[in-house]
C-alpha cells in the first residue's frame, strides 16, 4: 500500500510563481478567520460548543461481591449527538475501571496517564498493585495541581485491591471522596432515585447488574443527554469483566412492552347527514 | 449547606460539623468527616471547597508532624494556628486556598483553646465560633446558652440545639453532623447525629 504523504505537502506554494509582489500575497495559503468583532469570546463558545460528553450517566455501587460499574454511550455537542457508542467505562487496569464523564479526552487522558504511568509503575517497583485508595489519591492530586486551568473530569475509579472492594469519586475541582455508591453526570439524579430506591448491600452479581442496567436505563429515558448502551461492569476479586451492553432503546420495549389494543381514541367514520 | 462550629468548655474544647458532600443539587455523600484529628491534642473542622480542604488540612497536619520530628516537642495549639494562618496568609496573594477553619487543641499550660481562621486569613482566639449557612443559628444560640466553664454535658446539650435548630430552620440543612471533643486525654471523636444512615456504615 502507498502511504499518503499529501498531508505533508503545503497546501499552496509559500513564495508566488509570478514575479508580481503583490501577486504573491494573493496566493499565500489562509484560511477564513470568522466574522465576529469578539474572537476570544468566539473561540471560548467554539470550544464549549466541541467539548463533549458533557451529558452523561455513569454510576458505581460496592456490594458484597464487589462493585458493579455502569454507564450510557452517548457523546453531545450541544443539541447534537455526535456519538451512541462511547467507551464511558475506561479500563485502567485488569483490576480497576474509570468512569467518564465530563471532557472526554481529559479523562481519557488522565485514565491513561494513570494507568500506565502510575499503576504500572507501581506494580514494577513495588511488586504488588496499586490500591485503589492510592491511584484515586493520586489522581486527585494530578487533577489537584491542574486545577482552574480548565480541565474537566469528573469521574469514579473503582477496583478491587488487598484491602477488597474499593469505590472513589474524584473530579477536576481536587475533590475525592469514598463511598458505597455514586452517579456522576446530568442523568445522575435519575440514576439516583433508582439506584437508591433499589439498593441492598447484600444483593447477588445477577440483581446487582440489572439494577445498575435499570438505572442507567432510567436515566437515559429521561435525560436527552444520555443514550445510546447501557454498558455493566462487574469487578471482583479476580478483575473486572464486562457482563452486558444493551441498546436502551430495546431495554424500553424489554421493560415496558407494548400492550395490544390499547387505543385510547379510535377514529369513528361520522354518518353521512 | 456546609456549617461547623465549635466551643471551649471547662478543660475539653469541641467542635462540630456537618458530614455532607454536597455538589449543585446531589447529595454524594453524608458521612464525610470534616473533622481532622491534627495530632494528638489538636482537631481541625474545616469548610470550603471539597478540594481545598482536603489538600490544606492534610498539608498543615504533615508540617505539624514535621515540626514535632524535627524538634522533639510538639507545636502548641497557639503555635500550630498561627502556623496556619502564615500557611494562609502566603497563598492569599497566589492561589488562594478556600479554606475555613476552627482549630481546637489541649496544651497543658494553656488548657483547652479554639482558634477561628478564615480564608483569608485572619486569626482569632475565641471562646465559641462558626462557619457556613449554619453559623448564623449556631452563632446566636452560642450567645445565648453559653458560659464560661461549660461541663461536657452543657456543651453537648448546647451543640445539639444548634444541630436542631440548623436542621429545622435551614433550607438547605445537612442530615448528619459529627462531634468531636478535645482535653487532657487528647483528641477524639464523640458521637455522631444522624437523621439519616448511609449505607456505608453497614459494611464499613
Amino acid at each position: 500500500m502507498k502511504l499518503d504523504t499529501s498531508g505533508l505537502e503545503s497546501a499552496a506554494p509559500l513564495v508566488g510563481a509570478s514575479s508580481g509582489f503583490l501577486d504573491g500575497f494573493a496566493d499565500a495559503p489562509s484560511f477564513e478567520v470568522p466574522t465576529t468583532n469578539d474572537f476570544d469570546g468566539f473561540q471560548k463558545e467554539a470550544i464549549q460548543m466541541v467539548k463533549p460528553a458533557k451529558g452523561t450517566t455513569t454510576l458505581a455501587f460496592i456490594f458484597k461481591d464487589g462493585v458493579m460499574v455502569a454507564a450510557d454511550s452517548r457523546a453531545s455537542m450541544g443539541g447534537y449527538i455526535s456519538s451512541q457508542s462511547v467507551k464511558k467505562i475506561i479500563e485502567i487496569n485488569p483490576y480497576m475501571l474509570g468512569t467518564m464523564a465530563g471532557g472526554a479526552a481529559d479523562c481519557q487522558f488522565w485514565h491513561r496517564n494513570l494507568g500506565i504511568k502510575v499503576c504500572r509503575l507501581h506494580e514494577l517497583a513495588n511488586k504488588r498493585r496499586i490500591s485503589v485508595t492510592g491511584a484515586s489519591k493520586l489522581l486527585a492530586n494530578i487533577l489537584y495541581s491542574y486545577r482552574g486551568m480548565g480541565l474537566s473530569v469528573g469521574t469514579m475509579i473503582a477496583g478491587w485491591d488487598e484491602t477488597g472492594p474499593g469505590l472513589y469519586y474524584v473530579d477536576s475541582e481536587g475533590g475525592r471522596l469514598k463511598g458505597m455508591r455514586f452517579s456522576v453526570g446530568s442523568g445522575s439524579p435519575y440514576a439516583y432515585g433508582v439506584l437508591d430506591d433499589g439498593y441492598r448491600y447484600d444483593m447477588s452479581v445477577e440483581e446487582a447488574a440489572e439494577l445498575a442496567r435499570r438505572a442507567i436505563y432510567h436515566a437515559t429515558f429521561r435525560d436527552g443527554a444520555s443514550g445510546g448502551v447501557a454498558s455493566v461492569y462487574h469487578v471482583g476479586p479476580n478483575g473486572w469483566k464486562k457482563l452486558s451492553g444493551d441498546d436502551v432503546g430495546e431495554l424500553h420495549y424489554h421493560y415496558y412492552p407494548v400492550v395490544e389494543g390499547a387505543v385510547e381514541q379510535e377514529m369513528v367514520e361520522v354518518a353521512a347527514a | 449547606m456546609e456549617s461547623i462550629f465549635g466551643l471551649v468548655g471547662d478543660g475539653f474544647a469541641v467542635v462540630a460539623a456537618d458530614t455532607s458532600a454536597v455538589h449543585s443539587i446531589l447529595v454524594h455523600k453524608s458521612n464525610e468527616d470534616k473533622i481532622m484529628v491534627l495530632d494528638s491534642h489538636k482537631l481541625v473542622a474545616a469548610s470550603g471547597e471539597p478540594g481545598d480542604r482536603v489538600q490544606f488540612t492534610e498539608y498543615i497536619q504533615k508540617n505539624v508532624a514535621l515540626y514535632q520530628f524535627r524538634n522533639g516537642i510538639p507545636l502548641t495549639t497557639a503555635a500550630a494556628a498561627n502556623f496556619t494562618r502564615g500557611e494562609l496568609a502566603t497563598a492569599l496573594r497566589k492561589n488562594p486556598y478556600m479554606v475555613n477553619i476552627l482549630m481546637a487543641g489541649f496544651d497543658k499550660e494553656a488548657g483547652a483553646s479554639l482558634y477561628y481562621i478564615d480564608y483569608i486569613a485572619s486569626l482569632h482566639k475565641v471562646e465559641k465560633g462558626a462557619f457556613g449557612y449554619g453559623s448564623y443559628f449556631a452563632l446566636s444560640l452560642m450567645d445565648r446558652h453559653y458560659h464560661s466553664g461549660m461541663s461536657v454535658e452543657e456543651a453537648i446539650d448546647l451543640v445539639d440545639k444548634c444541630i436542631i435548630e440548623i436542621r429545622s430552620r435551614l433550607v438547605v440543612a445537612p442530615p448528619n453532623f459529627v462531634i468531636k471533643i478535645v482535653d487532657k486525654d487528647g483528641a477524639r471523636e464523640y458521637a455522631w447525629r444522624e437523621s439519616i444512615r448511609d449505607a456505608s456504615v453497614a459494611a464499613a
